[in-house]
């Protein structure tokens, strides 16, 4: 490590510390705000009244913040440092890479201020209005041409499978974003979706469920090839398990959109092709899993000692379950009961807490002390406590929604003898308020998490060079 | 689906999935030049990857979900404009009216075609339909006297209803009546509440500010909350009165309401859009527009008979 972190090139790390500061900032907005609707759907009293303090803009406002602002700023730092360190050269071109910065954060600022006044295309996870729709597809260009750029000037022969994926999760956010957000604009606020009915249901859960496929899998993949490896100080496990899987799983993921529209207009050759690809697609889901669990093969004790591999391994764990629950979701006899249901949003968040907040946190422990020039985090102990803290939440979090929606599955299905239906809507919302409060409580659990990590990275980066002593156990090799 | 789009959709979905099978052959069998589980020599950033062979219990997997894949498409509809060997449909589809959607049931059926949407209707046709068959030959004055029927009606009246009028029928500000007073907009009979019921109501209350203006307005409302006998300004109410002869025309002279256009009794201190000074004050200032829909398509006559039951036993215990 030694020998080869002397050669190093002298890498773009302001860009990374930029975007890695951020997603622990867009972390904590996006999640409390999560926490804090929660508790309105428990007490409805909390939107005191006020239209821009109310579920209805400030759920697209949490997603956004979670997926785009957080997951985003998290891709963008560590896809910057992994096609720099990976390729031994320094980033295309300094001038895009802050303008990636400095755009995407304006993006995130517009969302903060336009989605709570109640601008909003109402498609979901793309809610944005058609102007700033245009700004994101500039600062994404600009971050395609600069990450295949410095993949272009590479100084080794082959290209890292991290990259593999951060660069098809470029390119298809890309066609997607552009592809749904298609739209007729009538005033500088406001516009229309190109397409219609069914079609335009058909296009927004394409780009949906690969804003889950592509922005959150394959990006956050990337992520994981890089720093589990890293992390464990172990050759990942098999390179022809990164092909297959690899090839398998973006060529898949693309059909999965039909399985939102069970049941639906949508015509029945359509839900029948998003149900076969999405089934398919459980394989090569998994194989990114063994290929990053298997890599601790040899490193296993590490475990024990190590919390940030810990963040990274249980990742991968909430990862697998996910992707073994998202197939299940999409046949369409599981389908008829979870639909509509909780058990969505408890998926949802196993994916979005287990999988990409977990792995993320991982990497930027991983990063911060090498950033920042300091030889480890200022305290691993509150690192282990940010990892209970999170997995804790997580599960609640889980648990709560899964027994919450197969509740409320069941009760809107049951019938009596005279072909009534058996429960009323607000009877089954009543039985589903005891798990609201408990869902609220795990997201409590994981914003503390997350303002610990803040504090610790506060005290990491401000702490006067020399302080912190090296800690052995959660040094990456 | 034209010829065209269903070869194009097949060519790429069984493309597709062949393709996966190829590259997973491809890779099982050792295409790298380096012996298995040892490095691949490449080295990024300190990581190396091995050479090692895929997971057998994963290769099987991938097979199965493989060969799944095909069943599934065989049976089910997936290749373009393929029906599948059961003929199987979720409903009949691009049917735009109900007219077509009820001849198409009846052609899909002499077929013999699988449409799971008729299906479930002809099920529950010939399972519940009887029951309530059996309800509407009795007079909704009597049925509401059976509690079982009262039961069935509560049911059917708290998932198409209770969204308006309220879990309790008490109903709520904003023109959604209360059903439980005894006091009726339309009508309280048996077949009155039928007749709402399946043809449903629009009730109209037209603005008064451009013919009243501010002042006039002040004083009709003085005068309509003193024929409930609250307290008012009882100069603004006698002038009030010479103008409620315009609302007369619905209301009657005495402002006891008219059920034959559903206008409202003034009287009873009952209010459907509030009875505050401010409320009443809007409502004559905006007017009010009032609907009940109809529930012939959803419900049809037999369950509406049941439900009118249901609101009936509400007012007549």
């Amino acid at each position: 490590m030694s020998e080869i972190s002397q050669a190093q090139p002298d890498y773009n790390y302001k860009v990374v510390r930029q975007f890695t500061i951020m997603t622990i900032v867009w972390g904590i907005i996006g999640m409390g705000l999560g926490a804090f609707i929660a508790a309105q759907l428990f007490a409805p009293a909390l939107n005191f009244d006020t239209p821009w303090l109310t579920f209805s803009r400030l759920r697209p406002l949490h997603t956004n913040a979670v997926i785009f602002a957080f997951g985003g700023c998290a891709l963008f730092a560590t896809s910057y440092y992994i096609v720099q360190r990976t390729s031994q050269v320094r980033l295309f071109s300094d001038k895009l890479a802050a303008f990636t910065f400095w755009g995407w954060q304006a993006v995130i600022v517009l969302a903060v201020v336009s989605l709570p006044l109640g601008l909003t295309s109402s498609k979901e996870y793309a809610e944005l209005e058609w102007p700033i729709d245009i700004l994101i597809t500039l600062v994404w260009l600009a971050y395609i041409i600069n990450f295949f750029g410095t993949l272009v000037i590479r100084k080794v022969s082959h290209i890292y499978v991290a990259n593999w994926f951060l660069g098809a999760f470029m390119l298809t956010v890309a066609v997607l974003h552009i592809g749904n957000s298609m739209a007729i604009p009538v005033s500088f606020t406001k516009s229309y979706s190109l397409y219609a009915g069914a079609v335009d249901a058909m296009m927004q859960w394409w780009y949906g469920h690969n804003a889950v496929g592509f922005f959150l899998t394959a990006g956050f993949l990337g992520m994981m090839y890089y720093f589990v490896p890293k992390q464990a100080g172990r050759p990942v496990y098999s390179y022809r398990l990164s092909i297959v899987h690899f090839w398998a799983l973006i060529s898949l993921y693309i059909w999965a959109g039909p399985h939102h529209l069970h049941y639906t207009a949508l015509p029945d050759w359509t839900q029948s092709l998003g149900m076969v690809m999405s089934i398919i697609l459980f394989v090569p889901s998994w194989g990114g899993m063994i290929n990053g669990i298997m890599t601790l093969s040899g490193a296993w004790h590490k475990l024990r000692t190590d919390p940030v591999l810990r963040f990274l391994i249980v990742s991968l764990s909430f990862y697998g379950m996910s992707t073994f629950e998202g197939p299940m979701m999409a046949i369409k006899t599981v389908n008829a009961l979870s639909h509509y249901t909780d058990w969505t949003i408890g998926h949802v968040h196993s994916g979005a807490l287990g999988w990409v907040a977990m792995i993320t946190i991982g990497s930027v422990y991983h990063l911060i002390p090498i950033l920042f020039g300091q030889p480890a985090m200022y305290s691993t102990r509150l690192i282990n406590v940010h990892f209970w803290l999170a997995t804790i939440g997580v599960v609640l979090y889980i648990v709560a929604m899964w027994m919450s929606g197969v509740l409320q599955g069941l009760m809107w299905r049951a019938v009596n003898a005279d072909g009534t239906l058996t429960y009323s809507f607000v009877e089954s919302l009543e039985a589903s308020k005891p798990f609201y409060v408990v869902r609220f409580i795990g997201g409590c659990f994981v914003v503390t998490g997350m303002l610990i990590m803040a504090y610790n990275t506060w005290k990491t980066v401000r702490a006067p060079k020399g302080s912190i002593a090296p800690d052995v156990t959660t040094q990456p090799a | 689906m034209s010829m065209f789009w269903t070869i194009w959709i097949s060519v790429i979905t069984l493309g597709l999935i062949i393709g996966c099978y190829v590259l997973l052959r491809w890779c099982l069998s050792n295409q790298t030049g380096v012996p298995e589980g040892e490095s691949m020599g490449h080295e990024f950033d300190g990581i190396e990857e091995l050479n090692n062979q895929l997971p057998r219990w994963w290769t099987i997997m991938f097979y199965m979900t493989i060969i799944w894949g095909f069943i599934y498409l065989a049976l089910y509809p997936g290749l373009g404009s393929y029906e599948g060997f059961f003929g199987w449909k979720s409903s009949n589809q691009g049917i735009l009216t109900l007219e077509e959607s009820a001849q198409a049931r009846i052609d899909a059926k002499e077929q013999g075609k699988f449409v799971e949407y008729d299906r479930e209707l002809d099920y529950a046709a010939e399972k519940f339909d009887p029951i309530f068959e059996a309800y509407a030959q009795i007079p909704v004055e009597e049925l509401a006297k059976d509690p079982e029927a009262n039961k069935v009606g509560q049911r059917l009246f708290m998932q198409n209803c209770s969204q308006c009028h309220g879990s309790d029928a008490r109903g709520q500000n904003g023109g959604f009546p209360n059903l439980t007073d005894n006091d009726w907009l339309y009508g309280g009979s048996g077949e009155k509440i039928v007749e709402t019921l399946t043809l449903g109501r629009k009730a109209a209350m037209p603005a008064w500010i451009d013919v009243m203006g501010e002042q006039g307005i002040e004083e009709v409302v003085e005068y309509a909350l003193s024929l409930s006998g609250r307290e008012v300004d009882q100069q603004l109410a006698d002038a009030g009165k010479v103008r409620f002869a315009a609302c007369a025309a619905c209301h009657g002279m005495d402002g006891k309401g008219n059920q034959a256009l559903g206008a409202p009794n003034l009287t009873d201190n009952i209010w459907l859009y509030g009875g505050s000074h401010r409320a009443v004050t809007e409502t004559l200032t905006y007017g009010r527009n009032g609907v009940m829909p109809s529930f012939k398509k959803t419900l049809g006559d037999d369950k509406i008979h049941v439900v009118a039951s249901y609101v009936y036993s509400l007012s007549n215990d």
